[in-house]
């Protein structure tokens, strides 16, 4: 089956291929980083005192977290140049999607890595006199963020993946590439099998190195 | 230095403080005891307002915790605390648990605040374990430095929340050795502890409570020879029988 596999269409075909996997990691690093930006204000105010301030980061996280990633790429595509007032691009209105999606998923992480502190920490740095915002940034999250980043960083590689479906409206990833290439020199074996092992190289070094952070930073 | 007039407190519906009402003098140690669950961690914890409290009013140095104006903070940095699981911090060395809050509390600089946290490791014989981490000690060295860390400082008050009670038998003797130091040298201290033996020895009262209900106040000889209430007196009998 594998007899006649032609790498020559690869080789032919690199610069379409590589520029798709630089769109592919461009959104992915735009959507980590702001995502993380958005996913930290997130959790603050999920867990501030003022309940109203809460209430609207729960139910942003619940609805975000409750519909398919899919739906909201598509749902952005309409969306956004409505809300612009002129077409943006499928490449703008997918980064937006990502970001205000994965938020949602880092909000939680940052969350729970706040929350799983002991809180009798945050008692011991009030009783000695540190003010509360003092607590957070000297006791608090230096704990937290040990246990969080392994966890954030794990949820970047799936969103590496997950980039993969913005093909639905037509923005040239590495797999849409690999789709044109398949399409216009019917290769489809050649091109999806190195999609799948390109894919697999990628996610698979990058878990490896996470998982090597995690018994130096996560205690 | 520290009053509890009419303190009253509710988890609820249920209430955990009732009406209590104590005195604590400059240089006075006292000892709080009961059975669990009668309030004793509670009631220690309203004097530097870590739990908040619906009636009554507590006062540290005539500054009432309860009250608005009050800045917490400083009262805070006024009265150390000492908690049954150590509470050091698991991030930084041993050195800078005891500096970082003189630096960013007191605002010393880095050369005083060492000096002092190096002076106290050496009284709490610790002097070789500075550089650390507090996962790296066993929990009755974890619990002395809890104590420098509380003492550099410099406290009006201390008040310990069982700090023996989350440590192995061996390792009891070495803090309380550290605590009795304290009181012989007249730090005021307010100590919630079954340890009857330090009661004994360094205690100017005993406090006995239950129910959220301050049952016995008494110079401890009266305490532990003539208890008036029958609760105390069956509690003591539990406590004593070993």
């Amino acid at each position: 089956m594998f007899g006649n596999f032609d790498t020559q269409v690869l080789i032919k075909n690199h610069a379409l291929l590589l520029n798709g996997m630089l769109i592919s990691l461009e959104l992915t690093a735009i959507a980590a980083v702001f995502g993380m930006v958005i996913g930290c204000v997130l959790a603050f105010m999920r867990l501030s005192r003022l309940l109203v301030v809460a209430w609207i980061a729960t139910a942003y996280v619940n609805l975000l977290r409750s519909v398919p990633l899919i739906l909201v790429i598509f749902w952005f595509y309409m969306l956004v140049p409505k809300v612009v007032g002129h077409p943006t691009g499928a490449f703008t209105s997918v980064m937006i999607a990502f970001v205000l999606f994965e938020a949602a998923y880092y909000c939680e992480i940052v969350r729970a890595g706040i929350a799983g502190i002991r809180r009798g920490q945050a008692q011991a740095g009030l009783a000695l006199g540190f003010r509360p915002t003092q607590v957070m940034r000297y006791v608090i999250l230096p704990q937290a963020i040990r246990t969080m980043v392994p966890v954030l960083l794990s949820q970047v590689i799936v969103m590496f993946q997950d980039t993969s479906l913005v093909y639905i409206v037509g923005v040239r990833d590495f797999l849409t590439a690999a789709e044109v290439v398949a399409d216009t020199n019917n290769r489809p074996l050649e091109l999806y099998t190195t999609v799948a092992v390109v894919f697999l190289a990628i996610c698979l070094t990058a878990s490896l190195l996470v998982a090597r952070l995690r018994p130096r930073t996560a205690r | 230095m520290i009053e509890f007039s009419h303190v009253s407190k509710w988890y609820g519906t249920n209430q955990v403080l009732k009406e209590c009402s104590l005195t604590i003098g400059k240089g006075e140690v006292v000892v709080i005891c009961g059975p669990s669950g009668s309030g004793k961690s509670t009631l220690i914890r309203c004097i530097n307002g870590l739990e908040p409290f619906q009636k009554g009013d507590v006062r540290v140095e005539g500054v009432s915790v309860a009250a608005r104006g009050t800045n917490l903070g400083r009262l805070r940095t006024r009265i150390g605390m000492v908690f049954q699981a150590f509470e050091l911090f698991p991030h930084m060395s041993v050195l800078r648990n005891i500096m970082l809050p003189q630096m960013k509390i007191l605002g010393r600089g880095q050369t005083e605040a060492e000096a002092k946290a190096t002076q106290l490791l050496a009284r709490m014989g610790l002097s070789l374990h500075g550089a650390k981490y507090p996962a790296q000690l066993s929990g009755g060295q974890q619990q002395r430095v809890a104590i420098a860390r509380a003492l550099a400082m410099d406290p009006q008050a201390i008040l310990f929340d069982e700090p023996t009670s989350a440590l192995d038998p061996e390792m009891i003797t070495e803090v309380l050795d550290v605590m009795v130091a304290l009181a012989q040298e007249g730090m005021t201290m307010a100590v919630v502890t079954h340890e009857m033996g330090f009661a004994s020895k360094v205690a100017d009262r005993i406090v006995f409570m239950d129910a959220g209900v301050i049952l016995e106040d008494t110079p401890k000889d009266t305490f532990f020879t003539a208890p008036r209430t029958e609760r105390a007196q069956q509690f003591l009998s539990k406590i004593l029988q070993h």
